[in-house]
């Protein structure tokens, strides 16, 4: 059962890109277990407004755990403890009471802190812009049950592209390695016959930005496959890169 | 032989004739008559039918002008088709004839031309692609961190389209016909048949961006069924359609960003739209006024056109499920502007959400329709079952099959449980208001898998819905393969919006409004799986033409300086209503007002409308108003990342809205759709509309920050469908 219980949270605070972060932590009585993690932040600026001090800064939408805007390290997982899930999804059912739970923002050279636990994740969606799309304009498209596409594919497909874009991959990464963001697309459209076509140069192309915008290395740890919130499987690595290498093969 | 000729020739020519004098007339309520009793009169020779045609047509053609005249004093202004730009001709039709009639701007002109794109959700995303593959250069905004984020992306069931490859008996006239009986004949009809022709392109463009819909083991593509239709058109990915359809929609975005076609401005807020006017006085939309999110800055931005998809005004209630900054200031900023705000009280009220359990919540989480193919809601027949679930002692599971209250089923036989979302949530308060409630609130019932995991096996149905039952478990921490879910109505989705003509432009030239933020197509209630449907058509196939008809015309307009005084003028005002908010410096924070007005919103403008309750709720609106501007305190600086800034600006508008929606509400006496007002029920408690003096859209016009809105109607004859009382019994 739930119960309330009272914590100290450790968060990161930063004022601005360039500016100088520290730890500061700060007592919450009562805290209800079943409300979310993103709520008892809530609760923790709401008393900050009330003491006329500057409220935490982090990013959260839809609190559904499909937007992918939510991005915190909570004790030093992205997205928390728990398993397959992301900060929002996350629940105050997972703390203990009298605990210190430490709050950072993603770690990554390739996403730069905007403010507090606010993070730039620009650099995925350059990547996506680089090659992650099917090169169809609309309108004059065949009709949609004209190439059948066998179920084991499609359902593989669909596995590959429920990555939500949040970063905790590449954030998990010893190396800072988006490979996993990166593998996700590539696997989704080269699986299906319509994304065959490009597969090859879609493949170089994202992986050319990738290098470009300062992530690192895959060393195949899969850190990144352990705290994907989506369960993203690290077999789309492997799978981008015999794309990668066929590809490079082809040159 | 040869006079039979003679007399056919004069009858065809007359029937010519006769068709002229009917498309002159085709715009007044009388054509109906006036159809019938030339087809009458054609019966005799050619001559005489042109002679009754005349003689009928041409009296009555200034009968209407005559009458106008000395009621012209207190008459409420009307909007007719010919206003709201619908083509003339039969329904299946109107649309091709439009395509084939309408202007279009050359590939070289395409290129001297801006559009402005606000939101990247379904509609926005879609269009901002569109338009810039056809060669527009597009400014694309959104408050989030990358376009890929929009609410669309919650979207969990699926999207609607009249393919019929299931060979149930779909067809377009079949999808056009369910939505608008679904919305309970408030919707224009020429709007809803575009939508489901259109339904179909969406399917085959989303399959070539490499969208995986679900499939069956032959290859092709899976459907599965939907409240308030009795065959099976929607499609679906998983439980995350909106994910896989947005992210489509992104990738074609992206690769128009690539291309530099789009430029993109993400955490971008919109915060006013510039109007400047042409040479005849008339005033144009020519672009806005947007707060950069992360600096503070206030920016200017051109544009020959300004296309708004900012989505719904959900979360006027608060509590909702909406995503945390969906916003109704896009909308509040038009309206300022002349734009009209349509039925601002058609919010649909979702009947699967997970219930409300404390004070601390943020949103309320919906969980799918789809549920509803294979669970069965209930409440306990016995009074005393009830009161022991609400005290905790037992479970749903300990409640016998003998003692549960299927009432969907119970009152609703032929879609039990598929019956549309608003006769599922008024059900479900009944039953709580009467007692039934299943949690310790009293405020929820239940939707049991039992029955589907017997019939089915505990696999087929985690294949199903695993990741929705995922979602329950973590929130709610109870297994619901176990024990039934537990679910309340919460607010979902808004039909009302921003009144569109049929190119989708507002009562502002150039200033176009498309998905959740306009008013078309849905009436006084969605349908499950349509609003993906009605975002992506918007974006993708009716924007991009419509637009075009009046593009055409500015092809010599040359881009516009953003110096000139109208956009100086507009970020003053920002800039001054921001540094009002700054020195408030009061007692409570923006979010403690906005659980308030949610409150007041819920009681007084909720699921069950009075009219005595309205004009309370206004009264305790118009406090909150003043609540806020005197008394609300921001922390920070106005000119760097301010979060309760962001939320405060939006707030302002939310009170705003919020009366409008009360206003709207109070007008209309009768129920329809997600419009429950309970003077206007049936002996069964079923919704009562008053067709004979509410069918039209209402309108209504701002006419300045303290006066009361002008109301203007839109008429709405149905041509082609007959009006019924909506009847999901048999």
């Amino acid at each position: 059962m739930d119960q309330y219980i009272d914590i100290k949270v450790r968060v990161w605070r930063q004022a601005g890109p360039k500016a100088q972060g520290h730890f500061e932590t700060y007592e919450l009585k009562h805290v209800f277990q079943g409300a979310s993690f993103l709520e008892m932040i809530d609760i923790l600026n709401e008393q900050l407004v009330a003491e006329h001090k500057d409220p935490v800064t982090y990013d959260h939408d839809c609190r559904e755990g499909i937007c992918g805007m939510c991005s915190m390290y909570v004790n030093g997982h992205p997205h928390g403890p728990d398993s397959a899930i992301t900060t929002c999804q996350l629940h105050m059912r997972k703390f203990k009471d009298g605990e210190t739970i430490t709050v950072e923002p993603w770690r990554s050279r390739a996403f730069p802190v905007i403010k507090d636990l606010m993070v730039d994740r620009g650099a995925y969606d350059k990547i996506m812009q680089a090659g992650g799309f099917v090169s169809v304009n609309t309108g004059g498209v065949p009709d949609a049950n004209a190439i059948p596409i066998p179920k084991p594919v499609a359902d593989e497909a669909m596995d590959a592209a429920s990555c939500i874009g949040c970063g905790a991959c590449a954030a998990a990464c010893k190396n800072g390695s988006a490979m996993l963001f990166v593998a996700a697309k590539v696997s989704q459209l080269a699986l299906l016959p319509q994304g065959k076509i490009e597969a090859a140069a879609r493949a170089k192309a994202m992986v050319a930005k990738m290098d470009e915008l300062g992530f690192g290395n895959c060393t195949n740890t899969g850190a990144c496959a352990a705290e994907c919130p989506k369960s993203v499987s690290l077999a789309n690595i492997a799978r981008l890169n015999r794309e990668f290498l066929a590809a490079k093969f082809k040159d | 032989m040869a006079k039979k000729e003679d007399i056919l020739n004069a009858a065809k020519k007359a029937a010519e004739v006769i068709k002229e004098k009917v498309e002159q007339v085709a715009e007044r309520e009388e054509v109906k008559e006036a159809v019938e009793a030339v087809a009458a009169a054609a019966k005799k020779t050619g001559k005489a039918a042109v002679a009754a045609a005349e003689e009928l047509i041409a009296p009555k053609a200034e009968a209407p002008k005559a009458e106008a005249k000395p009621a012209a004093k207190k008459e409420t202004k009307i909007i007719t088709p010919a206003d709201a730009k619908i083509p003339a001709g039969p329904l299946e039709l109107k649309w091709t004839n439009y395509k084939n009639h309408q202007k279009l701007v050359n590939p070289a002109n395409k290129r001297r031309l801006d559009v402005i794109v606000i939101g990247t959700g379904l509609a926005g995303a879609s269009a901002a692609a569109s338009l810039a593959e056809m060669g527009f250069n597009v400014l694309n905004f959104c408050i989030q961190d990358s376009p890929r984020r929009a609410h669309s992306i919650a979207a969990q069931g699926g999207i609607n389209a009249a393919k019929n490859y299931q060979n149930d008996g779909d067809s377009v006239y079949r999808l056009f016909y369910d939505t608008i009986k679904g919305g309970d004949y408030r919707a224009r009809e020429a709007n809803v048949y575009r939508l489901a022709e259109v339904s179909n392109n969406i399917i085959d463009q989303c399959v070539a961006q490499g969208v995986p819909f679900a499939r069956e083991y032959g290859g092709l593509l899976d459907n599965r069924s939907f409240g308030g239709a009795q065959v099976s058109r929607t499609f679906y990915a998983k439980g995350q359609t909106g994910q896989q359809l947005l992210l489509g929609a992104y990738s074609a975005l992206s690769r128009q960003i690539g291309k530099g076609k789009v430029k993109m401005y993400t955490r971008y807020e919109m915060l006013d739209i510039v109007l400047i006017a042409d040479e005849n006085g008339e005033k144009r939309a020519r672009g806005i006024i947007a707060r950069n999110l992360v600096t503070g800055r206030i920016e200017r931005f051109f544009a020959h056109a300004v296309v708004v998809g900012s989505g719904g005004y959900g979360n006027t209630f608060f509590l909702s499920t909406n995503a945390m900054a969906s916003n109704g200031s896009a909308a509040m900023q038009m309206y300022r502007h002349g734009a009209y705000f349509a039925n601002p009280c058609y919010a649909q009220i979702h009947p699967t959400c997970i219930p409300k359990h404390g004070d601390f919540q943020s949103k309320l989480t919906l969980m799918s329709e789809s549920l509803r193919n294979d669970g069965r809601i209930w409440v306990p027949k016995k009074l005393e079952d009830a009161k022991r679930l609400q005290a905790g002692e037992i479970k749903g599971r300990d409640i016998p099959e003998e003692d549960r209250d299927y009432y969907l089923e119970r009152r609703y036989p032929a879609f039990g449980n598929l019956v549309p979302r608003d006769v599922a949530s008024r059900a479900a308060k009944e039953r709580c208001d009467k007692g039934y409630g299943v949690n310790n609130t009293g405020l929820a019932v239940f939707l049991d898998f039992s029955e589907a995991i017997q019939r089915l096996g505990k696999d087929v149905v985690a294949q199903k819905y695993g990741n929705l039952f995922q979602m329950y478990e973590k929130i709610v921490d109870e297994n619901p393969y176990e024990n039934p879910m537990m679910i309340f109505p919460a607010i979902h989705y808004t039909m009302g919006g921003i009144w569109v003509d049929y190119e989708l432009q507002t009562s502002v030239k150039g200033l176009f409004c498309i998905g959740e933020a306009n008013f078309s197509d849905h009436g006084a209630n969605r349908l499950g799986a349509s609003a993906l449907m009605q975002g992506l058509a918007d974006g993708y196939f009716v924007l991009p033409y419509t637009i075009q008809n009046y593009l055409s015309d500015q092809i010599g307009v040359p881009r516009m300086s953003t110096d000139l005084p109208e956009f100086a003028e507009a970020e003053k005002a920002v800039q001054d209503k921001i540094n009002k908010l700054m020195a408030i410096q009061g007692k409570r924070s923006v979010d403690s007002i906005h659980k308030e007005l949610g409150l007041v919103m819920w009681d007084f403008v909720g699921m069950g409308r009075t009219a005595e309750g309205l004009k309370e709720g206004i009264k305790k609106i118009d406090a909150i108003k003043k609540e806020f501007w005197t008394n609300v305190y921001i922390p920070g600086e106005a000119n760097s990342l301010n979060n309760e800034l962001e939320k405060a600006l939006r707030l302002a508008d939310f009170i705003e809205i919020g009366r409008l929606m009360a206003v709207d509400a109070l007008h209309r006496e009768e129920s329809c759709g997600g419009h429950f007002r309970e003077e206007y029920q049936t002996p069964e408690g079923e919704a009562l509309r008053q067709d004979d003096k509410f069918s039209y859209v209402g309108c209504w016009k701002y006419t300045g920050e303290d006066s009361e809105p002008e109301l203007i109607k839109e008429p709405l004859d149905y041509e082609f469908t007959e009006r019924k009382t909506r009847n999901y019994k048999n």
